[in-house]
Parts: C-alpha cells; sequence; structure tokens
C-alpha cells in the first residue's frame, strides 16, 4: 500500500528522518510509534505531501507521491491537531469538504455515531476541544478510502465516543483497509493494532507484530515493552 | 481551483472588513464629488489617493488573510488538491473581493454623479485599471511575504516597509539622486527607475491618459517625450503586467517547496 524508501528530511539542521524505509502490508492496522519528536507526523504529512523530503521515494499504491496530488483521493487523513477554518459551521465544512471530494459521502451516519446532531449549526471557534476532534473523525472517516491516517486520533475524546471510534476502526479494517496509526495511549495501541512500526532517531527501529517486540524485549507488559526500548537507547 | 476561489470569496464576503473598505471607497467618491462639483478634478485627487492606499490595502489585506487562513490551507493541503491551485485560489479570491470593492465603492457615486454622459469616463477607467493592478500586485508581493515567513509579526513588519518604501521612500531617493546626479543625462536612468517601481508605473498610466503628464513631475515628462502617449500607456500596461506575473510565479515556486 505504502511504499517508503530511504526517506530523509532536515528541517533547518535538524534531522528528524534520516533514511527511513517502510512497507506496508495490504491491509490491517499499523501503529507508528515513536518518543516525542520522533518524526512520527513528519513522517505522515510527507505520505501527504504536506513535508516535501530533501531525498528519498514515496509510493501509495504505487503511485509516486511529490508533485502528485490526485493519488489523495484514496487516502483519509485525521490530523494531530484540528485546527478549523473558525468562521464556519459545523455542516459548512462538511459540505465544503464534500465540495471538493466530489465523492460519495457517509456523513449522516458518523454524525448520528458521534452525536454531533445538535453542533450541525455552530460555529467551529465555539466548540469544545472534544466535539472538534469529532467533527475531525466524521470528516477523516465520511469518505471510504482504502487508506486511513489517523494522527492521534484519541486526544481529546470522553469514554463512550473513544469506544466508539475503537469500534469503527475495526469495522473499516474487516472492509480490508490499511490504517496507520500515531498515538500514545499505550493499551488503545496495544488493543487495536496489528503491526507495531517503531521509530527511533529518524529510522526504524522496530517493525513486527506486538507479540514479537513482546518476546524481543523480554517484557509481558506492551507498555514496559515500549519503555524498554527507549531506556535502553536512552539510558 | 474554481472551488477554492469560491471558498475564499465565500469567507471573504463575510468579513467586515471587505465592507469597510467598500463603504470607505464609497464615501470618498461621493465626498470628492460633493467637494470638487466636477468629475476631471475629482479623477486626479482620487489618483492621488488610490495610488498609495490602494498598494497599502493589498498588502495588509494580503497578509491578513494568508496568516489567517491558515488552518483553511492545511485542511485543503490534505486534500485531492493541487498545491498550487489552492495558493493560487487563495490569491485570487483576495485579489478579486479588494478589486470588486474597488470598483462598485468608486464606480456607484462616480455612475450616479453621471460618468457616462462625460468626457472624463476614460480618465477614470484608466484609474479603476491602475487600481486594479496596483491590488493584484501588492496582493501577490504579500502572500510571497507571508509564505516565506512563518512569524506573523515579522511578515507584517515586512509588509509595510515593503509598502513605505515602494510608496514613499523610493520617490525620496529618485529625486536625490537626480539632483545630485543633475550634471549627467538621467532620461534613461529615470525612465528605468521608475518601472521598477509600480506605484510610479501606475501614476504614468494615469497621467498619461489624463495628458497633464508634463505638468506633473519629471517623470510623467520623461515618459511622454520618450513614448508618446499611446506607446508610453502600452510599455506601462506590459511592466505592470509583469508585476503581476513574476510575484505570482514565485507564490507558485516557495509553495511547492514548503513544509506544512
Amino acid at each position: 500500500m505504502v511504499n517508503i524508501t530511504n526517506l530523509h528530511k532536515k528541517f533547518g539542521p535538524l534531522v528528524v528522518l534520516n533514511g527511513l524505509n517502510l512497507k506496508t502490508p495490504e491491509s490491517g492496522i499499523i501503529a507508528v510509534l515513536g518518543p516525542n519528536g520522533s518524526g512520527k507526523t513528519t513522517l505522515i504529512k510527507s505520505i501527504l505531501g504536506m513535508v516535501v523530503p530533501q531525498n528519498g521515494e514515496i509510493e501509495v499504491n504505487g503511485e509516486r507521491v511529490k508533485k502528485h496530488w490526485n493519488y489523495r483521493k484514496n487516502i483519509d487523513y485525521l490530523p494531530q491537531i484540528a485546527n478549523f477554518p473558525g468562521n464556519l459551521k459545523v455542516q459548512e465544512l462538511i459540505d465544503m469538504i464534500k465540495d471538493l471530494r466530489d465523492k460519495e459521502a457517509r456523513d449522516q451516519e458518523l454524525i448520528d455515531l458521534f452525536k454531533l446532531e445538535p453542533f450541525l449549526q455552530k460555529k467551529l471557534s465555539n466548540l469544545s476541544g472534544g466535539s472538534k476532534q469529532k467533527v475531525n473523525l466524521v470528516l477523516c472517516f465520511m469518505f471510504d478510502s482504502p487508506l486511513i491516517i489517523l494522527d492521534e486520533p484519541t486526544s481529546g475524546l470522553d469514554p463512550v465516543s473513544l469506544i466508539r471510534l475503537r469500534k469503527l476502526i475495526q469495522r473499516e479494517k474487516e472492509k480490508g483497509k490499511t490504517i496507520l496509526i500515531t498515538s500514545h495511549i499505550m493499551n488503545f495501541v496495544e488493543e487495536i493494532s496489528d503491526r507495531i512500526v517503531f521509530l527511533l532517531e529518524g529510522q526504524i527501529y522496530f517493525n513486527g507484530t506486538v507479540e514479537e517486540l513482546k518476546t524481543s524485549t523480554g517484557e509481558k507488559d506492551f507498555e514496559h515493552a515500549i519503555a524498554n526500548i527507549l531506556t535502553e537507547n536512552h539510558a | 481551483m474554481l472551488k477554492i476561489l469560491k471558498y475564499s470569496f465565500y469567507d471573504l464576503s463575510r468579513s467586515l472588513w471587505s465592507y469597510v473598505y467598500f463603504f470607505f471607497y464609497l464615501l470618498l467618491g461621493v465626498v470628492l464629488l460633493f467637494l470638487n462639483n466636477d468629475l476631471s478634478n475629482a479623477v486626479i485627487t482620487l489618483m492621488n489617493v488610490i495610488i498609495i492606499l490602494v498598494p497599502l490595502i493589498g498588502t495588509i489585506f494580503g497578509v491578513m488573510y494568508f496568516y489567517n487562513s491558515r488552518e483553511f490551507t492545511e485542511l485543503l493541503l490534505a486534500q485531492p488538491v493541487r498545491r498550487s491551485s489552492i495558493f493560487f485560489g487563495q490569491y485570487l479570491g483576495v485579489a478579486i473581493s479588494l478589486s470588486a470593492s474597488l470598483i462598485l465603492g468608486l464606480g456607484l457615486p462616480f455612475i450616479i454623479y453621471g460618468l457616462f454622459q462625460s468626457g472624463a469616463i476614460w480618465d477614470f477607467a484608466s484609474l479603476l485599471v491602475s487600481g486594479v493592478f496596483l491590488t493584484f500586485i501588492f496582493t501577490a508581493l504579500a502572500f510571497n511575504i507571508a509564505l516565506s515567513h512563518e512569524n506573523k509579526i515579522k511578515g507584517f513588519g515586512l509588509a509595510i516597509l515593503l509598502w513605505l518604501f515602494l510608496a514613499v521612500v523610493y520617490d525620496g531617493l529618485f529625486l536625490l539622486s537626480l539632483v545630485y546626479f543633475q550634471d549627467y543625462p538621467l532620461d534613461k536612468f529615470s525612465l528605468v527607475a521608475s518601472m521598477l517601481n509600480p506605484i510610479d508605473l501606475s501614476r504614468i498610466l494615469i497621467l498619461l491618459k489624463l495628458d497633464i503628464s508634463a505638468l506633473l513631475g519629471y517623470t510623467g515628462a520623461v515618459f511622454k517625450q520618450f513614448f508618446g502617449t499611446g506607446l508610453g500607456a502600452f510599455t506601462s500596461i506590459a511592466v505592470l503586467s509583469l508585476w503581476v506575473i513574476l510575484p505570482v510565479w514565485r507564490i507558485k515556486y516557495i509553495s511547492a517547496k514548503k513544509d506544512f
């Protein structure tokens, strides 16, 4: 699905991605983990073409990303921080994105799922962080694309919405989609992901299943296994 | 790109500032006509106002819009839309809506006063043409500055400095150099120097049209002497177009390399 070879990205003197290689399977949930500033968001934004890498090649579905834009038709993206134009109403924003994509959307189903109906006519600047995140989720999931990229999907959500989100992600996975997730909530990651990709110093330090991670670090608990990688490298 | 343009336009049409700008010009037009009681005189007075004010508003508005719509831009960048379409759409949205405020705000009082029955209609048209050119030029320059600088304060500062330089300082330096080098032939120098500044250039465009260039400054006189009215107007329009095309091309160039 996504094929990345030798990706390099620097922001000024700061090296964020340093020759990263990654090939994702055709379907399943892949969690991209790593300490703060390890380049998770930069990696995701490179796939989306929002960040322009200095070097390296990214292919999505066999289509090169560099200088192309049409491949984004097949990607649903949930940005980390839900920044929306504040003077728009929720409904207007949803309609606008539908108009831009020109694709069939299941917005009503998702609005019902996240109970957003009472907020539709409110301005985005007046919404709470959690409600904004729900709008963010509706915008992301409404197009039914084969590749879904979620940057911190859990942030600001209440426990009920979190359970709904988890179910939603599982349902999407069963449709045979590829889902890339970054998150700092370890039990969320452990429960839903099929593969773990661990970024460290701009490269992939570990790529395998949760079980493989546990055996390779000799820890029974997932959270400790992750902590183990970090302390081994930074102690 | 048209969809982006549509939404930028929609966004701006709900912004108070577009209306403030529109009503300012409406008021200016009415007051000038009332005070001068003559179309041609009002056009000349308006020229002096437009030449300074339109670039200022284009610059400030362009920078402000770009920084304020950052969220909108980021949202669009993840959609299947070409990058240059996003920025061109936003640029055209700002430039067209500012131009519309200018044309409608000034046009309405002049039409009501009886512009179409008067001989001043072409003078007025050349005033509007250069006003529109200046809007497009300075909005594009503002977008360039905002694209190159993440820091809002720095972007605003630079934009104001650019306007101050082209609208005020440039003429001062120009004049000083004319005085300083008065023993040398300066025709070609002054010709080139005024081409390099879009504000000077649009002044020439209007002056040539008004046919009073010899009375209003050295640059106008030189231009008229060199080109005669027809060719002079043509050259200034060509160079003004270049002033639009180059910054717009640079918007595409920088935006293609920028990280969001």
